[in-house]
């Protein structure tokens, strides 16, 4: 009876509704490259260049992943999605992971089928004004027009210290930074609230960066860090520790310069990290010397950081005294202990 | 089981179910219901299999989150709202501002588009083509690139707050909106209003009356002059004689921006003037062919019965020429219901813009916010196309 295939072709479909959460780590071995999402173009962060390579601070980390499982920094797919669409494209499982500025929230991490994994920037929101406006604080807002990115919390922070301070805003949404960015240069608004350190790159690329001022007042706290679907630790794992990895190779002093020479170092601590000794590699699904595929593809956290944001780059956002230096030097950069 | 009328003899031998499915009536019925199983089992399935694929992705759904409050601001609202209120005021704000859109991009392109329209039949070749040229133009490019064009290359490019362009010092126009005193009525104002309506009231008592007499005894009465002249006189002078009850707020400038009257951002400048221009050169087409497929005879029959022009247009032209123009109006009517969701490209908090983009990012309720939009623009969608194929079914010829 044709009934009974109808029968069965809806039960075919029901089965084959999709499982993938346990099993990122094969279907990008599978793949051969990892689906790495990104924001719209962003200097420092996540840029473009002319030639279509991606490169920035948070590139580093899909760069790093992808070193980590093929031993090859470039098997990635980048994929550039507006930060609207950003949580439903992973969840849905056409990233596999997220690297782009994302502020770690308890909704965001509860709600949405996401996992954080861990930080790699410590970031506050700030405010961006033109100098000649003569505008100093931030309190000095009140009644002003401001621009901000839809869908973030930089739109809810916004809404609170206003709130908070007993003062009135208009805000001027778009889900689209660059669109807001020309809104915000052609005068439609006050003043761009963002990240300070969005705030920074993107004021480098402005025809004339100097002509801005970003004020004082930092009105939230942002942990940035790189995002996966919820339900597969495994894959959760590995991304994390890849970031430890990054970082103890700071405090260990290996660099992408010396990682050769350090396989053979006489520190365990070294050695457990760069796979010489123990076997951390094979609980995380990849090959025991992973930390020097990664390194020498990326470097170790401060040379990450150095090279896309640091001083001596466009952005320069000092480092020094600041949260993102490592714990040993004052700040609030710290992993766990590779063993 | 009800009598079974067999059409054909030579089946009779057969019983029982195999005699049932061969008789039309039932075996219909037999089909439908599977028909119906069928579609419902689907649905059911879509559900279930949604829910469990949600669950499976550690994804939240339910409209639980409908009273949580929403955190963000927006920046143009007609109804009262501030960042406590519940995401369920924001589905209404945004509701309320598509419709306002939807509202007044529609008078605004019937207006041009009559206009437009006429003017493209004009003898005069330099009305006729410079319309033509207009309609040609606007109609052939993208809207989205319309909406951008006017946002980037108008409105924003406007003087700052402090240069604003005025008018009589109550209006103001700048880079941050459009500034217009606002009305604030005064005691005794209710009374003007009172009057006003009386007047719209009386006018449609009169023209009933008017129509009925005409069918009656041939004789005409100018119903629509003396109650559209009623409509506006009356109210003004009793406004005059309580010695203008009505106060104007007018917007002035302190701090950063202007603030008082009424004001609407140029995101909605931008949205109305392409939306109206965009959908007026439709709209003036239709007018066209409507009116030219009025036949040149009821013209000439018309001036041998000697009829005044105005009167050949309202009376002969335009009952005719609306049996063309009115079903693909509609389709117009909704296009722009539906089109005013490219106000996102420019940041215009439309129900796309706060609702099926800021809320659904804020909360990650993608389906329930998804679902509720759906359900909005169908149910406006179906309105209107209701009662404008209500007055297509009046404006038809009556065939007696």
């Amino acid at each position: 009876m044709r009934l009974r295939y109808i029968a069965h072709a809806a039960l075919a479909l029901g089965l084959a509704a999709p499982a993938f959460a346990q099993e990122t780590m094969e279907t990008v071995k599978e793949r051969g490259v990892l689906n790495c999402q990104v924001g719209l173009p962003t200097p420092g962060f996540y840029a473009l260049a002319e030639d279509g390579t991606w490169s920035g601070m948070d590139v580093d980390l899909c760069r790093a992943v992808s070193a980590a499982i093929f031993g090859d920094p470039d098997q990635v797919e980048y994929q550039s999605v507006t930060s609207a669409v950003r949580f439903t494209s992973l969840a849905n499982a056409e990233s596999d992971m997220l690297s782009r500025t994302t502020t770690w929230t308890a909704v965001r991490d509860t709600q949405l089928g996401l996992d954080f994994t861990t930080v790699n920037f410590y970031d506050g929101q700030g405010f961006l004004v033109p100098a000649d406006s003569g505008i100093t604080s931030a309190l000095e807002l009140d009644g002003g027009v401001i621009c901000v990115l839809t869908g973030t919390t930089t739109e809810l922070n916004l809404a609170d210290y206003f709130r908070a301070n007993g003062m009135s805003f208009t805000p001027v949404t778009n889900e689209n930074v660059n669109v807001l960015v020309e809104t915000y240069l052609g005068g439609g608004c006050d003043a761009y609230t963002n990240d300070k350190s969005g705030l920074a790159a993107r004021r480098s690329a402005f025809p004339d960066p100097n002509g801005h001022t970003l004020l004082p007042e930092t009105v939230s706290k942002e942990p940035l860090g790189p995002v996966v679907r919820q339900g597969d630790d495994a894959w959760a794992n590995l991304v994390r520790w890849v970031v430890f990895g990054i970082i103890n190779a700071e405090e260990l002093g290996v660099s992408s310069e010396n990682v050769d020479e350090m396989t053979s170092s006489a520190d365990p601590n070294i050695a457990r990290l760069l796979g010489s000794e123990g076997n951390i590699g094979e609980g995380l699904g990849v090959s025991p010397t992973f930390m020097v595929d990664v390194i020498k593809a990326v470097g170790n956290y401060g040379e990450i950081y150095e090279k896309h944001i640091g001083e001596n780059t466009p952005i320069g956002i000092p480092r020094e005294g600041t949260l993102n230096a490592l714990w040993t030097e004052g700040g609030i950069i710290y992993a766990p202990p590779f063993r | 089981m009800a009598v079974i009328h067999n059409p054909d003899p030579s089946d009779s031998k057969q019983r029982g179910v195999t005699r049932l499915f061969y008789d039309a009536r039932i075996r219909s019925i037999f089909i439908q219901a599977i028909t119906l199983a069928l579609v419902l089992g689907f649905l059911g399935w879509l559900t279930l299999n949604t829910m469990t694929n949600l669950a499976a992705r550690n994804l939240s759904a339910g409209f639980d989150f409908l009273d949580v409050s929403a955190g963000f601001g927006i920046g143009f609202t007609l109804i009262p709202y501030q960042e406590s209120d519940t995401y369920l005021r924001v589905f209404f704000v945004g509701i309320m501002n598509t419709l306002l859109v939807a509202a007044v991009s529609i008078v605004l392109a019937t207006v041009f588009g009559l206009i437009v329209g006429l003017a493209r039949l004009s003898n005069n070749w330099i009305i006729a083509t410079l319309s033509r040229s207009y309609i040609e133009l606007i109609r052939n490019t993208p809207l989205l690139l319309q909406i951008i064009a006017w946002f980037f290359g108008v409105f924003v490019l406007l003087p700052r707050p402090r240069q604003s362009v005025e008018l009589g010092e109550a209006f103001f126009l700048n880079n941050r909106g459009f500034y217009m005193p606002a009305a604030v009525p005064e005691p005794g104002f209710g009374v003007v209003t009172a009057t006003f309506l009386a007047c719209i009231v009386g006018t449609i008592a009169l023209a009933i009356w008017a129509r009925r007499r005409r069918d009656r005894t041939g004789r005409h009465f100018p119903a629509f002059f003396t109650g559209f002249g009623a409509i506006i006189v009356l109210p003004l002078g009793v406004h005059l004689a309580l010695g203008s009850p009505l106060g104007w707020e007018l917007p002035e400038l302190k701090g950063l921006n202007f603030t008082g009257g009424v004001s609407v951002p140029p995101s909605f400048c931008a949205l109305i003037v392409a939306l109206s221009a965009y959908t007026s050169c439709f709209i003036a087409e239709i007018v066209r062919s409507g009116i030219q497929s009025v036949s040149k005879g009821q013209l000439e029959a018309a001036g041998a019965l000697n009829l005044p022009a105005n009167w050949t247009l309202r009376r002969v032209v335009l009952p005719q020429a609306l049996r063309v123009i009115i079903p693909p109006l509609i389709s117009q009517y909704l296009n722009v219901t539906k089109n005013s969701s490219l106000a996102i490209a420019i940041g215009f908090p439309d129900l796309v813009s706060v609702w099926m983009n800021t809320s659904l990012n804020q909360s990650g309720r993608a389906i329930p916010i998804v679902a509720m939009t759906m359900a909005f623009y169908c149910l406006v969608s179906i309105s209107v196309s209701l009662v404008m194929n209500y007055y297509n079914a009046r404006a038809q010829i009556k065939e007696r």
